[in-house]
């Protein structure tokens, strides 16, 4: 996708200013009425998820104590990676947003709690709830957007590096919290100054993320396994919470790709994005920026309710358990506005958001314009673009667009001609 | 003095041992459950065991009058006691939000190891209507230490002639009142059980309510003056229209010989304190509820936690940070507990009470600020809250 202000047709084109406040308008009273009335049951909710995922993670870990036994290793890292994709989705990333900080309960607020992952509360809560959330979606500010790592744009320009693109994502997702760490650090620009120029706020947070990564490595790596000595199940102990860990890593990483990836999420210019953005502005931007997905009470659970991105990115603080019951409300609200509600099921979105990764690891056009029968010369192009120079790169560019160009114009005249 | 050497040694290994063995498991415990604490998973099971923050669970609900009930809790292992007359803070969930409050313990240390509070259901009030009226029996709430300075001296019958005293109590204001009678008389099945530590004293109870149905603990004020325990003057506003501290002297002749001490609304206490300070008598209070008068300028109000929001000069910094999502500590919301004491760093704020101005200047005033009760002071002006 590219950023809305370059596409053929902005899909925001035909609302008016009035009509961008008025959406702004109709969505504060969604969130006014879920602020009125949200209540004990809603307490009781949350509270039942986490003393529901404190048993779970308990009680699997008793069960691998003994996981030299093949069924309870499994039955162990199964539940254990129930525990710790509950305890990160559905209560960690929402208790810092602060969506229970209502209930008054400094036990279950924004402000104290930390989550069973390698990056910091802290970390987290500024590069999300900060940065992510406020600039959501806008090419060079919302660091999201490819974690600063990935090409998520045809309007980033494309070099050879990026060909690896789906190999980094795929290792990101494995070690997506480690990955989480070091962006909320900054890592990359961090590292990349020279070690007097770098701020004491960073190597404050640097120190305070390395104890809270060897924290969660002694809990899981040493101290767990260490108790299941007795019954010799060190090992498979250890293996247990790693497995845990990855599936973990990547049940978060696929829900978060799904949120902000899938094919048809819009993205944004910096420069178009006025200085003084309007409440309504802001929401627009969000709807558009969000894909959800469809599925089951479960799968909404386990993505901690970030199935409901869209109505997530509207109101981030509003309780988890209250998106899908406001669902219907903000759906009405973009059809009424003629704005494109992106949902789909859980694996199409996966794949939707995987295809991206791959189309801009290559040249802008270059799956539109690939066949089976020019494949040869398409890879033999490929490996001009990869080991040419600068201008190489720009002549191939600039043909492959006006193929990919000619290729969708033929399309839209056989369908018209299909219609007539 | 080589072969004392390694008993001595391993003597004193011995002693560390068991200190050196609790702290390692408690590392490994810790090390086990990072980043929660253990205690996070005892509260799943054992909420009221020692070492846990105080908490209680409600046993039981027993009706007073059509809008008052006491409320019986088992307090957790590590409750201290309290003497009769103090009071307790108590944080209870209502609807969903957590909310403290401060009452009044209504019975003395008791065998079974309960404590009781008694709560009148005020008009608008979030937290009594819902312990009078829907009250969560068997639920946990969180509890704090007793405290209060209204209570009875230690020694109370060391006088050869006996102790003389009188209670002017009025409302709700009974109910510390009441802490202190039940422990010096208890009721048994049989009756009033007189106690060697209530012998030789003599206790007037004026006690002040609206209405008789609505009074609060009267069968039980009653039951002592038929014992005769106590002497009872029941006022009631319609029928005797409202007491004038005047008429105290009637009331009570021996007035002057008397310790006074007094619990109710602030109107009644500034008239009582006037009265006796001009006759020489000992008085002693504890104001409930006050009136909140002053309205002053308002101003944005910060917090060091990084909200910041603007407040009128009605609003009090409790109810302003409270809004801006800062958890506030806070427990009467009328002046009286001190359980929302904050220190104010810089700015002014002004006693909703009496207008009375609190100002703190970096430089000049506590390095650490000024302590001041967020839930009578409201903005007069910027100001910026330690919290």
């Amino acid at each position: 996708m590219t950023v809305i202000t370059k596409q053929d047709v902005n899909p925001t084109a035909h609302l008016t200013p009035e009509d961008i406040e008025q959406i702004g308008v109709e969505l504060d009273a969604i969130r006014q009425s879920v602020i009125d009335d949200r209540g004990e049951s809603d307490a009781k909710y949350i509270r039942r998820v986490i003393d529901t995922q404190r048993k779970l993670e308990l009680g699997s870990r008793a069960v691998l104590l003994f996981s030299a036994l093949p069924p309870a290793w499994l039955l162990g890292t199964a539940g254990l990676a129930v525990a710790k994709i509950l305890e990160n989705m559905e209560i960690g990333h929402n208790v810092m947003h602060g969506q229970w900080d209502w209930m008054r309960d400094p036990k279950i607020h924004s402000t104290t709690w930390e989550w069973d992952n390698a990056s910091t509360a802290e970390g987290w809560k500024h590069s999300h709830n900060e940065i992510h959330h406020t600039y959501t979606n806008i090419v060079g500010k919302d660091n999201d957007l490819g974690y600063g790592i990935m090409r998520v744009d045809e309007d980033q320009r494309w070099i050879p590096m990026y060909l690896a693109q789906p190999v980094w994502n795929f290792i990101n997702a494995c070690f997506f919290e480690y990955g989480i760490a070091a962006y909320d650090l900054e890592l990359g620009k961090n590292l990349s100054m020279p070690k007097e120029k770098r701020s004491e706020e960073f190597k404050r947070r640097a120190k305070n993320t390395l104890r809270k990564i060897r924290q969660q490595a002694t809990k899981d790596y040493v101290v767990h396994p260490a108790l299941s000595i007795p019954t010799g199940s060190f090992l498979p102990t250890l293996a247990a919470n790693f497995t845990a860990n990855l599936v973990r890593n990547l049940w978060s990483h696929s829900v978060i790709m799904c949120g902000h990836f899938p094919e048809g999420v819009e993205t944004f210019e910096k420069k178009a994005i006025p200085d003084n953005e309007t409440r309504g502005e802001w929401y627009v931007r969000q709807m558009l920026g969000s894909a959800n997905i469809s599925g089951s009470k479960a799968m909404h659970l386990m993505t901690g309710n970030l199935s409901h991105q869209i109505e997530h990115h509207l109101f981030p603080d509003l309780p988890s358990n209250r998106y899908a019951e406001v669902a219907p409300k903000v759906k009405a609200l973009f059809d009424k506005y003629d704005l494109n509600y992106h949902e789909a099921p859980l694996p199409a979105q996966v794949y939707s958001a995987w295809h991206k990764v791959v189309r801009l690891s290559l040249p802008n056009g270059f799956l539109a314009t690939t066949t089976a029968k020019n494949l040869p010369q398409q890879m033999k192009m490929l490996y001009a673009m990869t080991t040419g120079d600068k201008k190489t790169r720009r002549v191939a560019q600039l043909r492959l667009e006006q193929q990919a160009r000619r290729i969708e114009r033929a399309k839209a005249e056989k369908q018209a001609t299909a219609a007539a | 003095m080589s072969s004392f050497s390694p008993l001595l040694q391993s003597a004193g290994r011995r002693r560390t041992t068991w200190s050196e063995v609790r702290t390692r498991l408690e590392k490994v415990a810790n090390a086990a459950v990072t980043p929660l604490m253990p205690a996070d998973y005892l509260d799943l099971f054992h909420p009221l065991r020692s070492g846990a923050p105080l908490r209680g669970r409600i046993v039981e609900l027993v009706p007073e009058t059509k809008d008052a009930a006491t409320i019986v809790l088992k307090p957790g292992s590590d409750w201290a006691g309290h003497v009769p007359g103090q009071y307790l803070r108590i944080g209870i969930d209502v609807d969903g939000v957590r909310q403290w409050r401060a009452y009044s313990l209504t019975h003395g240390p008791r065998a079974d190891g309960l404590i009781s509070i008694t709560v009148k259901a005020v008009p608008g009030g979030k937290v009594s209507n819902h312990l009078v009226h829907s009250c969560p029996v068997g639920s946990v709430v969180h509890l704090e230490q007793a405290t209060g300075e209204f209570v009875l001296p230690e020694t109370l019958t060391s006088d050869p002639a006996g102790t003389k005293l009188l209670f002017v109590t009025a409302g709700s204001g009974v109910t510390p009142v009441i802490g202190m009678l039940r422990n010096l008389f208890p009721v048994a099945d049989e009756g009033v059980v007189h106690l060697d530590r209530s012998r030789g004293l003599d206790i007037t109870v004026v006690h002040v309510a609206p209405t008789r149905p609505d009074s609060i603990f009267l069968r039980d004020l009653e039951a002592l003056d038929a014992s005769g325990s106590i002497r009872l003057v029941a006022r009631y506003d319609d029928q005797h229209g409202l007491l004038d501290v005047a008429e105290l002297a009637t009331l009570v002749p021996d007035l002057a010989e008397r310790t006074t001490y007094a619990c109710g609304p602030g109107g009644l206490l500034d008239a009582l304190d006037a009265h006796h300070a001009e006759a020489g008598l000992d008085l002693f209070t504890e104001q409930f509820r006050p009136a909140l008068v002053a309205v002053g300028d308002g101003g944005e109000v910060s917090f060091t936690s990084g909200a910041s929001v603007t407040a009128d000069g009605a609003t009090t910094l409790l109810d302003a940070g409270e809004s801006a999502g800062v958890l506030m500590p806070s427990g009467c919301r009328m002046g009286v507990c001190f359980g929302c004491v904050v220190p104010l760093r810089e700015g002014s704020v002004r006693d909703l009470r009496n207008g009375e101005i609190t100002t703190a200047v970096p430089g000049e005033t506590a390095p650490e600020g000024v302590p001041i009760q967020t839930c009578i002071t409201a903005a007069a002006g910027p100001c910026h809250i330690g919290y």
